[in-house]
C-alpha cells in the first residue's frame, strides 16, 4: 500500500543527498522566523491554554504566542534574546510542562501540502458522490428511456472528471507498484476504478440499463476516507520521529598549544587534549591528565552516586562532568568509542524488529490475488456461460471487483489506529513507529531500568535528624554549586545562613565562612567522615563532627500505579540497573517487585531481554539511558520517556512525554482493544464479501446493490473503530 | 419533466458552493487546531475588546 511513499533507488546519492542539504537550509531559515516551537504535552483545556499563552507573552521580548491544542504545541515568535530555556522556566513557574522542539527539523509544511491535497480530492469525491447517488435514486426508482440516459449522462459528467482528479493518488501507487512488478492493494483499486468507469460509459453510449459511476465515485471516496486517515497517522509519526532528533552536531574543545578551538567530534583523534567544562558531556573516551572533578555515570551505567575524577582516571563519552574543568587525552573518538560502539549494538538489535509485519500487510497479501482471480474468473465463465458476450462478461467482472475491493479492509486499519493514536496522544504518548501499536498489544512481560526510568533521576534530600542551623549553613553553601546534590539541597525551602567568601573546589565540593569559621560541604573524606554506600553529602562546621546530608532518588509519579496495574492483569515485571545492589533492592523492595537485578551492564541488559525473547516473551522495555539503548532496539516493543537521553529516544518506538508513568498501563490497554477492533473490522469486511460476492458472481448484481453493500460495509467498519474506548 | 432543466443546474450550483466552501476552509488553514478553536471560541479573553 505505501509504494509510492518508498523512496526510489539512486545511482547517485550526492544527488539526493544535495537538495536535501538545500531543503534544510531552507527549513531553518523559516525556523528562524518562526521563533521558537515547544512542545507542551499536559496542556487540557481552554484554562490551560491561555496561562500558557499569558505566561509566554509576560516574558519580555515575546511578540506573539500561540497555542495549537491539536499538536500540543506553543509557537512563540520574539526577539533573539528570549532563549527556548527562558521560556521553559516561566511556564514551569506556572506549572506547565514544555520540551524545546528543533523547529528546523519540522517539516510540516511539506507534510501539510500533502494532507491538504488528500483532503481536497476528498472533498470533491464527497461532493461528487452526493449529486451522482441522487440521480441515481432516480434511476432505481424506476426512471426508463431518455430519462434514464439523461442521468446517466449527467452522471458520466461529473464522475469521469472526479474520478480522474480524485483517483489519482490510487493510479500513482498502482503504477509504482507494477513498475516494481508488485501487486499491491491499489492495483485491484485501480482496475475497478477504470474498469468499472469505462463498462458505464459505453452503457451509457449503448442507451444500457446499468451504469457504476455512483459506486465508483463512493468507492473512491470511502478509500480515500481510508487514505487520509492513514496519512494522517503516518505523518504524526514522522513528526514525532522528527522532532525528538535533536540535531546538535556534537563539538568538543580541542587544546592546541594551550590554545582552546571547538571542533566537530569527527576532527578528534586519538592522542589530542580535550577540555571538557563542568556541566559538559564527555565527547570521548579518555584519560584525565589534569584537573579535579567528580562523573555522572548514571546514563551510561544507571549508577546515582557521582564518581571522583583526577589525573589518571579513565572516562567514557557520554558521561556528565560536574564540578570542575577536567583536560581529556583522547584514546579513542568516533568510530571506535564506546558511544559508537553502542550504537552500532542498536543497529544490528533493530534489525530483527524490522521484520516484523503488521496484520494489514499480512491480510492484504493473501486477500489482494484474490480479488484479481475472482474477477478474472467471473469473466472467463460468464463469457462460457453466455457464449461469447463480452459486454454482459465485462459488466460482471466490473460488479465483481467493485465489490470485492478492499474498500472497507483499507479502512479497518487506519480508522482503528487514528482513534487510538489520538487517545494515546491526549495521554501523553506519542507513537513514533506504525507498527508500534499493535506491537504492544502483543506485549507479555515488561522489564524496567531504574534511574531514570521508575525514578526521576534527580536526587531529593532525605529528611534526617540535621538540626536547623546546619541545614541553613548547607543550603547557603549549596547555592554556589551546580553539582546536582547542591541543586537539590538548594532548591529546599527553609532559611539560609550568611555564609562568605563560598568558592567551589571541584572533585571535593563547597567551602565557605560562617561566623568566623570555616565551613565545607562536599564528599566524606574531604570533611574526614567515613562514606557509605549511600548518595549523600557532608557537611563540617568549624571542627566539629560533620553531618551527614542523605539524598534518595524521587520516585517518578505513576510508577508505583503502572506496576501494580502490570502484576494485577499478570504481566511479569524485571527490573535491570546498572546501579549498585543496595539502591536497586530499596526500589525493588518499594515497588514490590520480586524479580530484580543489579549492576547489569548494557550488553548484558540486551542480553536478559534476549533471553526472554528465546522464552518466547513479547518484551516491553522501558528505559532512558544510554546503558538501555541496545536492550531498548531488542526489545519487541520499547518506551522512552521525553527527559531521555536523545539515543534511547531515538531507539524507541513510544515516547512518554510527561513526567508520570501511569499512562503505560492506559496505552497497554488501548493498544490491545484497538488490535481487538482491526480483527473485527477485518471480519465484518470479509462477511460483507462473502455474502456479495456470489451474488455478484452470479451476475445479479445491480449497481443499487454494489453501492449499498460498499457504504455499509464502510460505514460499519468506521464506526466500529469509533468504538474504541 | 421541464423543471429537471432547471432544478438540476440549480441543485449543482448549492452543491458546488458548498465545494467551494470547503475548499475556502481549507485554504485559510481552519483546520490546523479544530481542539483548540472549539474552546478558544468559548473564552471570555476578548469578549469586550478585539483581540491586539
Amino acid at each position: 500500500m505505501s509504494a509510492a511513499e518508498a523512496t526510489p533507488l539512486s545511482a547517485c546519492p550526492a544527488c539526493v543527498a544535495l537538495p536535501a542539504t538545500e531543503a534544510l537550509a531552507e527549513a531553518r531559515r523559516r525556523a528562524a522566523e518562526a521563533g521558537i516551537v515547544l512542545s507542551v504535552p499536559g496542556l487540557g483545556d481552554a484554562q490551560d491554554m491561555t496561562r500558557a499563552e499569558e505566561a509566554a507573552r509576560a516574558l519580555p521580548g515575546v511578540g506573539r504566542a500561540r497555542v495549537n491544542l491539536t499538536q500540543k504545541r506553543l509557537s512563540v515568535t520574539a526577539t533573539p534574546e528570549v532563549t527556548a530555556e527562558r521560556l521553559i522556566a516561566a511556564l514551569a513557574a506556572q506549572g506547565i510542562e514544555a520540551h524545546e522542539l528543533d523547529t528546523a527539523l519540522l517539516t510540516s509544511t511539506e507534510n501539510e501540502l500533502r494532507g491538504r491535497d488528500l483532503l481536497m480530492r476528498l472533498g470533491v469525491a464527497g461532493f461528487s458522490m452526493m449529486n451522482i447517488m441522487l440521480l441515481s435514486v432516480a434511476v432505481w426508482s424506476g426512471a426508463e428511456a431518455a430519462t434514464r440516459d439523461l442521468f446517466h449522462w449527467l452522471s458520466a459528467m461529473i464522475a469521469l472528471p472526479t474520478l480522474a482528479f480524485a483517483g489519482q493518488p490510487f493510479f500513482a501507487s498502482a503504477y509504482a507498484s507494477l513498475k516494481a512488478r508488485r501487486l499491491g492493494m491499489d492495483v485491484p483499486i485501480s482496475l475497478a476504478l477504470i474498469l468499472s468507469s469505462a463498462i458505464s460509459l459505453f452503457e451509457t453510449i449503448k442507451g444500457g440499463e446499468h451504469a457504476y459511476f455512483d459506486a465508483a465515485v463512493s468507492l473512491c471516496f470511502f478509500l480515500l476516507i481510508g487514505r487520509y486517515l492513514d496519512f494522517r497517522s503516518r505523518a504524526a509519526a514522522r513528526s514525532a520521529a522528527e522532532e525528538l532528533a535533536a540535531l546538535e552536531v556534537p563539538r568538543a574543545i580541542r587544546l592546541e598549544d594551550g590554545a582552546e578551538r571547538l571542533v566537530p567530534i569527527a576532527e578528534i583523534a586519538a592522542g589530542d587534549l580535550v577540555l571538557v567544562r563542568p556541566g559538559g558531556r564527555m565527547p570521548v573516551d579518555g584519560e584525565v591528565t589534569a584537573g579535579q572533578s567528580e562523573l555522572d555515570r548514571s546514563l551510561l551505567t544507571g549508577e546515582t552516586l557521582p564518581i571522583r575524577a583526577v589525573a589518571g582516571t579513565l572516562v567514557s563519552a557520554g558521561e556528565v562532568n560536574l564540578t570542575g574543568p577536567l583536560t581529556v587525552r583522547v584514546t579513542a573518538a568516533g568510530r571506535d568509542s564506546s558511544l559508537h560502539r553502542m550504537a552500532d549494538l542498536v543497529a544490528v538489535a533493530e534489525s530483527t524488529r524490522n521484520r516484523y509485519m503488521s496484520l494489514a500487510d499480512r491480510v492484504a497479501r493473501r486477500y489482494s490475488p484474490s480479488v484479481h482471480i475472482l474477477a478474472l474468473a467471473s469473466f472467463i465463465g460468464w463469457m462460457i456461460h453466455s457464449g461469447g458476450d463480452v459486454r454482459l462478461a465485462v459488466n460482471v467482472a466490473a460488479a465483481v471487483l467493485i465489490i470485492t475491493c478492499p474498500c472497507a479492509l483499507a479502512l479497518a486499519v487506519p480508522s482503528v489506529v487514528t482513534a487510538a493514536s489520538g487517545k494515546l496522544f491526549r495521554k501523553g504518548l506519542l507513537i513514533k513507529d506504525g507498527t508500534a501499536l499493535e506491537r504492544l498489544a502483543e506485549v507479555d512481560a515488561v522489564v524496567f531500568d531504574k534511574t531514570g526510568t521508575l525514578t526521576l533521576g534527580t536526587p531529593d534530600l532525605v529528611p534526617g535528624a540535621q538540626r536547623a542551623g546546619d541545614l541553613a549553613v548547607a543550603r547557603a553553601l549549596a547555592s554556589g554549586s551546580s553539582h546536582p546534590l547542591s541543586r537539590a539541597l538548594a532548591a529546599g525551602e527553609g532559611p539560609r545562613a550568611e555564609v562568605t567568601e563560598i568558592t567551589e573546589r571541584p572533585g571535593y565540593g563547597v567551602e565557605g565562612r560562617f561566623q568566623g569559621q570555616s565551613v565545607r560541604l562536599g564528599r566524606a573524606d574531604w570533611v574526614g567522615a567515613l562514606g557509605g554506600e549511600q548518595t549523600s553529602a557532608w557537611l563540617q562546621v568549624g571542627n566539629e563532627p560533620p553531618v551527614e546530608f542523605r539524598f534518595a532518588d524521587r520516585l517518578r509519579p505513576g510508577a508505583a500505579e503502572l506496576v501494580a496495574a502490570l502484576k494485577a492483569r499478570g504481566i511479569p515485571v524485571r527490573l535491570l540497573s546498572g546501579d549498585s545492589a543496595g539502591p536497586v533492592a530499596r526500589l525493588a523492595a518499594d515497588l514490590g517487585i520480586a524479580d530484580w537485578k543489579a549492576g547489569v551492564l548494557p550488553a548484558e541488559k540486551a542480553a536478559e531481554v534476549e533471553a526472554l525473547r528465546a522464552e518466547g516473551r513479547r518484551v516491553l522495555m522501558v528505559g532512558d539511558g544510554l546503558n538501555d539503548t541496545v536492550a531498548l532496539a531488542a526489545a519487541h516493543v520499547s518506551i522512552s520517556p521525553a527527559s531521555a537521553l536523545d539515543a534511547a529516544r531515538v531507539a524507541s518506538d513510544i515516547v512518554l512525554l510527561g513526567r508520570d508513568l501511569a499512562p503505560i498501563s492506559d496505552a497497554l490497554r488501548i493498544a490491545r482493544v484497538a488490535r481487538r477492533r482491526i480483527k473485527q473490522n477485518f471480519g465484518l469486511s470479509l462477511a460483507y464479501n462473502a455474502v456479495a460476492v456470489p451474488v455478484a458472481l452470479m451476475g445479479l448484481a445491480t449497481p443499487l446493490i454494489a453501492a449499498v453493500a460498499m457504504s455499509t460495509s464502510s460505514l460499519t467498519v468506521t464506526l466500529n473503530a469509533l468504538r474504541l474506548r | 419533466m421541464e423543471t429537471l432543466t432547471i432544478l438540476i443546474p440549480v441543485s449543482l450550483f448549492l452543491g458546488g458552493l458548498g465545494l467551494v466552501a470547503f475548499m475556502w476552509a481549507l485554504r485559510t488553514r481552519q483546520y490546523e487546531d479544530p481542539e483548540g478553536d472549539a474552546r478558544r471560541i468559548l473564552r471570555k479573553d476578548w469578549d469586550d475588546k478585539p483581540a491586539p
